[in-house]
């Protein structure tokens, strides 16, 4: 009966009472981070239920299907969670200062990190944060009102969120994977690991990729179909070009997701024998499969922080960006190439050298269109009026690293270099090297330059500079030292190594991890900063920064109609160029009508809590909570089908009324000098409606 | 939802109202969505096929292809599927020229009767095959035999569901524009499934006839 109720889940699953149970140094760890997840929990609710906070949650976010606000969530669901992933960052560096000879982490404590903090950080961190980007600034960028499918935008929220709750579940209730965010079988197989881990990691991996792959489709169909009358294909912001590969990347990659992940479970839970040792499992299966998937998703990654990075440089260049058609061919050419290098992650698993030689061709080639895009910004800041903000900073540090990232990975593309380096401290350093100066550091940057966008004033300068030189230094003494070692030989993902030549390195990168660690602290301490100041940092005027597309032409924080009239465009970067004519900020028509947006919605909410349940019953073994939370899943979606809700109707006086307030104050408004940009002069008003 | 009308090109499916009418225009994204969603669920297909086709030798001794086809089914599950094609089209042309909502149901239904035909008989073999030993657990062979055959399968049924709902939608809300555009989705769901089936006959079951 026990068995009934509880499934597999026992006393001894709950891992915050590990610490009791046996108080060594690596129960200690793993308990407090338990614990800090549940008082963080518990902390929130609290404040929630004594603030009131609970109401507007519900009733203004979690039901909202308006592109803004499911952007904001997913980068709040990003910034936790990267939390998160620096915090088992640190505690692994602090593993290899004292692994000579041992470490306090226990062997499998030290995997089980490695394993989250990479399925963390890629899933849960760095794809929120692009996907919520894409959220805040495609439809603006394209003049439309919301997405194709509002309410598929906040299913895939909710799969998303799914996925990072059973992260975060893993914590304090039975163990998470030990092998790594690629989990390959057999190692991650019932035989090896019959525990819980592997079974979160499919879970939370499936479930969140449903929400990926609804993504990419939404924001496809976006593009294709809601671009404003004018918005012919190469007069796209190049942000959403990147957006529109990574969709279809999502759209073709996160099938063999699925698929594998299917596969693995039917391993797991039916004793199927996909990936098994015996009876003619073929675990090559899950390495093809999981990197045809793998790979893209790096591209995934890394291209709309391209994006992000050629939109803002073009801003702070005070300069139209350099060879658009190239930048544009260019990040084409990457989204299709990256389907055919995925094998370049398993060189030294026993295909021909043929093929290794083809797919080690096609990787180098991704450093063609990849070389090209770094010239692109290069030359764009070339004869720019270039600002210092907070954004060019992290822009400097990307160039300079990224060029290392990349040169080290054409070292790796070639087999015979592979396979001396292949899975060792080289391997780690690289990805460590493209991955935070390419997408994070353009995250970061990004927040800084859209944050007025959205909530309506600006972040404080000095501390945004602070967390960017933390990050830039954290970031160069914790991983490049790792180049060293890895060809010293140290392996990656080893809890322990026997050569004392290590430790001064390992020390350096400890130093750096800190650092990174006071760069998450100041980021923290900017959003704090900045909110006390906001009267200060007001821009209600919608520019801070001088903007030149779309989404710049609204007032801060943006309606949720986005525009009052679906706007007309005639040319690339139409706002700055209306800007420079005179022809911004005037209302040209009187027809004002009413706006009827998509109506509000529960089905991502239901997602969060059915979904979380089944995949928490699917790990432990509760077949009736996984059946009935499945069920509750089903009919929520099919009642949908039922519910013919009118959408929420903005009356045109409304609209009418605050697009008139918005002109007339930026009419009389006092425009701002560029270089005055930081001040407290800058109310988002551009100098040149004056001076037109 | 609306879109902006200036550069619509024509949707990729049937016209549902007058051409070029709002009802048009609404279906575009939605129908092209669908079509993304096609796509996409085509590579999952093709993933399960790359497996299949690599575990053919992976028998482990167990039992193979030729041993667990059984002819005359599966050309019964083929004409199964393809009339209940045929029939969901027949359903999708009299919505379109204007039959009465019962009409569309009764060629639905119509439909989805050939359709748990299919299952039907796909279940006994399978049932059969489990009789045989060959259960999914054997081999890597099985597994990946009963996985791609399977989650067709599965599809089948989860088309069949949606058929029922989408009848309870005309019967509710008559032949309304959305309702329509689901029909038409519907319809490319039930013969992308054909397509699929005709690749599963030509890979799973061709080979072991001929043995």
């Amino acid at each position: 009966m026990e068995h009934f109720i509880f499934g597999r889940l026992g006393w001894d699953d709950i891992a915050i009472f590990d610490v009791f149970r046996d108080p060594t140094v690596s129960n200690i760890v793993g308990s407090s981070a338990g614990w800090l997840a549940v008082i963080g929990g518990v902390v929130v609710a609290a404040l929630l239920l004594i603030k009131g906070w609970w109401r507007p949650l519900l009733f203004e976010w979690l039901n909202t299907t308006d592109h803004k606000k499911i952007g904001i969530m997913y980068i709040v669901v990003g910034l936790v969670m990267f939390a998160r992933g620096v915090a088992e960052g640190v505690v692994m560096r602090t593993q290899y200062v004292t692994a000579f000879e041992g470490g306090y982490l226990t062997a499998d404590h030290f995997s089980e990190l490695f394993s989250t903090h990479g399925t963390i950080m890629i899933f849960f961190a760095l794809m929120p944060f692009l996907i919520g980007f894409m959220n805040l600034l495609v439809p603006l960028m394209i003049g439309a009102r919301d997405v194709a499918f509002p309410r598929l935008n906040q299913i895939s929220l909710g799969f998303t969120i799914v996925g990072a709750m059973l992260l975060m579940v893993s914590l304090v209730i039975g163990k998470f994977a030990t092998g790594g965010w690629t989990g390959y079988p057999p190692y991650t197989g019932v035989a090896f690991q019959p525990g819980t881990g592997p079974d979160y990691w499919i879970w939370s991996l499936g479930l969140s990729g449903i929400g990926s792959l609804l993504t990419g489709l939404n924001f496809a169909v976006t593009i294709y179909k809601m671009r404003c009358p004018g918005m012919t294909y190469l007069r796209m912001p190049i942000f959403v070009w990147t957006a529109l590969c990574t969709s279809i990347l999502l759209i073709f990659a996160l099938p063999p997701l699925t698929a594998v992940v299917i596969m693995q479970a039917l391993d797991r839970y039916l004793d199927f024998h996909f990936f098994t040792n015996d009876l003619g499992g073929n675990m090559m299966n899950f390495a093809n499969l999981f990197w045809m998937f793998g790979h893209p998703e790096v591209y995934i990654l890394i291209l709309p922080a391209f994006g992000l990075y050629s939109e803002f440089t073009a801003i702070f260049a005070g300069k139209r960006i350099y060879g658009y058609t190239s930048l544009v061919i260019a990040t084409m050419a990457i989204a299709v190439l990256s389907f055919t290098v995925w094998l370049h992650h398993f060189f030294t698993m026993g295909q021909s050298p043929t093929i290794n030689v083809a797919f080690g061709i096609a990787t180098m080639l991704i450093a063609i269109p990849t070389g090209v895009k770094v010239y692109v910004w290069i030359a764009t800041l070339w004869g720019g009026r270039i600002r210092m903000r907070t954004p060019i900073i992290y822009l400097a540090g990307f160039i300079l690293f990224f060029a290392v990232g990349g040169y080290t990975g054409i070292l790796l593309a070639n087999p015979t270099i592979n396979f001396t380096v292949h899975n060792s401290q080289f391997v780690v350093a690289h990805f460590h090297n493209v991955l935070l100066p390419g997408t994070l550091f353009a995250v970061l940057a990004s927040i800084y330059v859209w944050f007025p966008k959205f909530f309506g004033f600006r972040l404080d300068e000095r501390w945004s500079a602070t967390t960017a030189w933390l990050f830039i230094i954290g970031f160069t003494f914790a991983f490049m030292p790792l180049y060293m070692v890895g060809l010293m030989g140290l392996p990656r993902r080893s809890p322990a190594f026997d050569d004392p030549s290590y430790i001064p390195y390992m020390i350096v990168t400890m130093g750096g991890a800190l650092c990174v660690f006071a760069a998450l602290c100041t980021l923290i301490g900017t959003f704090v900063v900045s909110a006390k100041r906001r009267e200060e940092l007001a821009v209600p005027g919608g520019d801070p920064w001088d903007g030149r597309t779309l989404e710049w032409a609204t007032p801060s924080p943006v309606p949720e109609w986005n525009f009052a009239f679906l706007p007309e465009v005639k040319c690339q970067d139409a706002f700055a160029v209306e800007k420079a004519q005179g022809s911004a900020y005037k209302i040209e028509r009187e027809d004002f009508e009413d706006i009827e947006l998509a109506p509000k919605s529960w089905i991502g909410l239901t997602i969060i809590v059915f979904g979380t349940l089944l995949g928490f019953a699917m790990v432990f073994w509760i077949w009736w909570l996984a059946v009935l939370s499945a069920l509750a899943l089903l009919a929520h979606a099919i009642g949908l089908g039922f519910v013919r809700d009118e959408g929420e109707i903005i009356p045109a006086d409304v609209v009418e009324r605050t697009e008139r307030d918005w002109i007339a104050a930026a009419r009389q408004g006092q425009g701002t000098d560029r270089t005055d940009e930081v001040s407290a002069r800058n109310r988002g008003f551009s100098a040149r409606i004056t001076e037109a | 939802m609306t879109t902006s009308t200036s550069h619509l090109q024509s949707h990729p499916g049937l016209n549902l109202g007058a051409a070029h009418g709002q009802a048009h225009a609404d279906a575009e994204p939605v129908v092209f969505g669908f079509w993304i969603f096609l796509m996409s669920d085509l590579v999952t297909f093709a993933m399960f096929f790359a497996v299949y086709a690599t575990s053919l030798q992976a028998t482990a001794g167990g039992p193979g292809n030729a041993d667990i086809v059984d002819v005359t089914s599966i050309a019964l599950q083929t004409g199964a599927l393809l009339v209940s094609s045929l029939l969901f089209g027949i359903a999708t042309v009299a919505m379109k020229h204007g039959s009465a909502a019962r009409t569309v149901i009764f060629w639905l239904i119509a439909s989805l009767a050939f359709g748990l035909c299919f299952l039907g008989l796909e279940v006994r073999d399978f049932i059969d095959a489990a009789d045989k030993g060959a259960v999914p657990m054997r081999s890597g062979y099985l597994s990946a035999f009963w996985a791609l055959v399977g989650l067709h399968g599965l599809h089948v049924a989860v088309g069949s569901v949606m058929i029922l709902v989408v009848c309870t939608q005309i019967a509710f809300f008559g032949l309304a524009s959305d309702v329509k555009t689901r029909v038409l989705r519907l319809g490319l769901y039930w013969h992308f499934l054909d397509i699929i089936w005709i690749g599963i006959f030509s890979v799973v079951f061709l080979p072991g006839l001929l043995t």
